[in-house]
């Protein structure tokens, strides 16, 4: 009787720490990887400044597009800011900038401070639209070509080994 | 005596350069800013990973230096060997804050300005927080230790309760007054109006509170009679177990939260490796020294009574335990994201209350080793008023459900119970009944509360009045107005009750913080000894109209009042054992 006690307890305790440390690495371990090659479907993100929505049609015209989910509250956005803003000067790339869970007046002053790299700017104020996008925190980034299939995705900020592969991929046409 | 000394010159020259705004320390860079109040500053200290920290190892310390000044009259063999497991707990956690968590790293070129701290953490319910609920949380690392020690050294009678209790009533009654605290900051701060979430980091604190409560009960049992030694030992070991586990839960990020600071998953590891070792060292020697206790309990005694608390702690525990585990459980294992919310806990918890009040009314006026019931007589009348209350506030105001007449029953069951108690006994244990009668006086009031608030929701602007039932709302004016941190918005609001013809003007806020640049919204309370009135007010983009949310929280006061007067019954227990021995 008291060995039985003594296994199931000390069963139950490893299994208790086991589990705490598999949810450690997985939590560390979350990638989205398997989307690139996927097709998005729809896109649709209402505007931030107007009232218009953006859909599939808005980006079938460019090349390539990079979908950024940024918020203003977010301070690893304020590092990948300056690569956004190189990357905003290539020709065959438009930028679509989806403002995440963020207020309206604190987004523009972001930009107005930093500097505004978006060709089209979005927002996702519940942060529930970005889900379909597969976005579990910001920022990522999402590279699609004009046929809507994704070429990249970048978890955390872009940093200049991103910004290179970016532009491998836009100047490869 | 060296150690601590050391420790303390450490945490102080960590809160000067916070003080002098040092940013060539990571440290202070990431957590503070010239411009921020001296208060804040100081406080910024600790509501950091590493801060924090460097604020739990002194508690370790401070306290294990108490014990070794305090605990003189107990034999040396023992109080050696509680501080050298402290010392082994001290000496992991110095290891940890060397090796990845230092708060004196420094960054190179040192910034001229630093982050900020986070504008919601900036507040004064929020700086006290941290060190009353780590002085629960740490405080019961000493009786960890003294558990460990007790059962090495074969300390095993009712001495070894006696060294224990005053470690465990402190760490108690401030475990009590921290979650109070975090409440109170989540009421007012939040914005919704709630004050316990059934959050997971709200129940990380909550799980050894209950622990700690049992343990309170279960001492009494091995000083007044010599028995439940080994239940003893386990409550001692479980309670610091969870207090580890709660803190590797929420600062290793597998739960997010306003408390998770860094997701760093080597420091998760960290503590992960040091919870293991202590579980596994505690279960060892609980299993290679536990021997059958054959104490023969009599059904009808105090003994029994104290064992009912104890499997009611133990099963709100579970309850809670289960709860906050399930989802990081079967995220891990099936990956399928799941929460669980109040629903659950309230369905599970609620009615076994019902019970735990009766018994907790009851238990008290029993005797050690056997009773005699004769007082059935009493208990009807008790009852009998109880339901006549009740009934009385349902007719004068509002019916609600039938769980709420149960719950309001028993809570005033167990209030007239311990009032009843004072008129009857000689020989008054004053801790007892406050610590009893302000747990009925809160379940009361919480009952009281949750069926009696209002909620309004609508939109105004400027200039413009609104009547919803019998509140009259017009919008005076908005104020601008800049403070040394933060620009707000302040709206004036009149609130007009139009039964009573009470008139109140309240100024709900919307704060932009300059650093880091964020907007607050900060309710407005205006708080009697009868009700709460709260509201919100937020900006709607593109319109002059302002979202207002208010609310009418009755008794809101009171259930702060009960959990501080808990608390006291905890401090008044602690003077009385303090007298005794």
């Amino acid at each position: 009787m008291r060995k039985t006690i003594k296994s199931i307890t000390l069963i139950v305790l490893i299994f208790i720490l086991g589990v705490f440390f598999i949810s450690l690495n997985k939590s560390t371990d979350y990638n989205t990887e398997h989307l690139i090659g996927n097709k998005l479907n729809k896109i649709k993100f209402e505007s931030l400044e107007h009232k218009k929505i953006f859909t599939e049609e808005d980006f079938k015209k460019n090349n390539y597009t990079l979908i950024n989910f940024w918020a203003s509250w977010c301070a690893p956005c304020r590092i990948e800011h300056p690569i956004l803003i190189k990357l905003s000067k290539e020709q065959n790339l438009k930028i679509l900038g989806v403002n995440f869970k963020d207020k309206k007046i604190n987004a523009l002053k972001f930009l107005k401070d930093l500097g505004n790299p978006y060709d089209y700017l979005a927002k996702d104020t519940s942060g529930k639209e970005s889900v379909n996008y597969g976005i579990y925190g910001i920022p990522e980034s999402i590279l699609i070509d004009n046929k809507y299939i994704i070429q990249k995705k970048f978890i955390g900020p872009l940093n200049l080994k991103d910004y290179d592969d970016i532009l491998e991929v836009i100047n490869s046409l | 005596m060296l150690q601590c000394t050391t420790i303390l010159i450490c945490f102080f020259t960590l809160v000067a350069a916070f003080l002098v705004s040092d940013f060539s320390l990571i440290t202070v860079y990431q957590n503070s800013h010239s411009l921020k109040p001296i208060f804040y500053k100081i406080s910024g200290t600790w509501g950091n990973h590493e801060g924090s920290l460097l604020l739990w190892v002194i508690i370790l310390t401070i306290f294990s230096f108490l014990f070794l000044i305090l605990n003189k009259n107990h034999p040396k063999n023992y109080r050696l060997h509680t501080l050298i497991i402290q010392n082994l707990l001290i000496l992991g956690f110095l290891f940890f804050i060397l090796l990845n968590s230092n708060p004196f790293s420094f960054v190179n070129p040192i910034p001229k300005e630093g982050l900020g701290l986070n504008p919601i953490l900036q507040d004064p319910a929020l700086a006290i927080h941290p060190p009353l609920l780590y002085i629960g949380f740490v405080g019961s690392s000493i009786y960890f230790s003294a558990a460990m020690a007790s059962m090495i050294t074969n300390y095993s009678n009712k001495l070894f309760a006696q060294s224990i209790k005053s470690w465990v009533l402190i760490s108690w009654t401030f475990q009590t007054l921290g979650i109070l605290v975090g409440s109170i900051w989540a009421y007012y701060e939040l914005g919704w109006g709630g004050f316990w979430f059934w959050d997971p980091v709200e129940n990380a604190s909550l799980l050894p509170w209950f622990a700690m409560t049992a343990l309170i009960h279960s001492l009494l049992v091995l000083e007044k009679r010599n028995s439940l030694y080994f239940w003893t030992i386990i409550l001692c070991l479980l309670t610091f177990i969870l207090s580890v586990m709660g803190t590797f839960l929420v600062r290793s990020g597998i739960l997010n939260s306003v408390h998770t600071f860094a997701n760093d998953p080597s420091r998760g590891i960290y503590i992960l490796i040091f919870l293991s070792l202590m579980i596994l060292t505690s279960i060892f020697f609980l299993f290679k020294k536990y021997k059958p206790a054959n104490n023969i309990i009599n059904s009808n005694s105090k003994e029994t009574f104290v064992l009912i608390n104890n499997w009611f702690m133990m099963f709100y525990l579970i309850t809670v335990l289960l709860g906050t585990l399930y989802p990081i459980f079967t995220d891990a294992l099936t990956s399928s994201k799941i929460s669980v919310g109040p629903p659950f806990y309230n369905s599970v918890i609620i009615p076994v209350v019902i019970i735990f009040l009766f018994l907790m009314a009851i238990g008290p006026q029993t005797r050690w080793i056997k009773n005699k019931f004769t007082n059935f007589k009493n208990i009807f009348y008790i009852i009998a008023g109880s339901i006549i209350i009740n009934f009385t506030i349902v007719y004068l105001f509002k019916s609600y459900s039938f769980i709420s007449n149960l719950i309001i029953i028993s809570s005033l069951f167990l209030i007239i119970s311990s009032v009843s108690d004072i008129l009857k006994t000689q020989n008054i244990n004053f801790s007892r009944i406050v610590s009893h009668l302000s747990f009925g006086f809160l379940i009361l009031f919480i009952g009281l509360n949750h069926n009696f608030s209002e909620e309004k929701d609508f939109n105004l602007k400027l200039g413009e009045s609104k009547k919803i039932d019998n509140y009259k709302f017009i919008l005076q004016d908005l104020e601008l107005t800049q403070k040394s941190n933060y620009k707000s918005v302040v709206g004036v609001l009149n609130v007009n009750n139009l039964s009573t013809n009470e008139d109140r003007t309240l100024k709900p806020e919307i704060r932009i913080y300059d650093n880091p640049q964020t907007l607050t919204y900060e309710a407005s309370i205006q708080t009697n000894f009868l009700r709460d009135y709260y509201l919100t007010m937020s900006n709607i983009d593109r319109s002059d109209y302002y979202n207002i949310k208010f609310q009418k929280k009755p008794l809101m006061i009171w259930i702060w009042i009960s959990v501080i007067a808990l608390s006291i019954g905890g401090f008044l227990s602690l003077l009385r054992n303090a007298k005794n021995n």
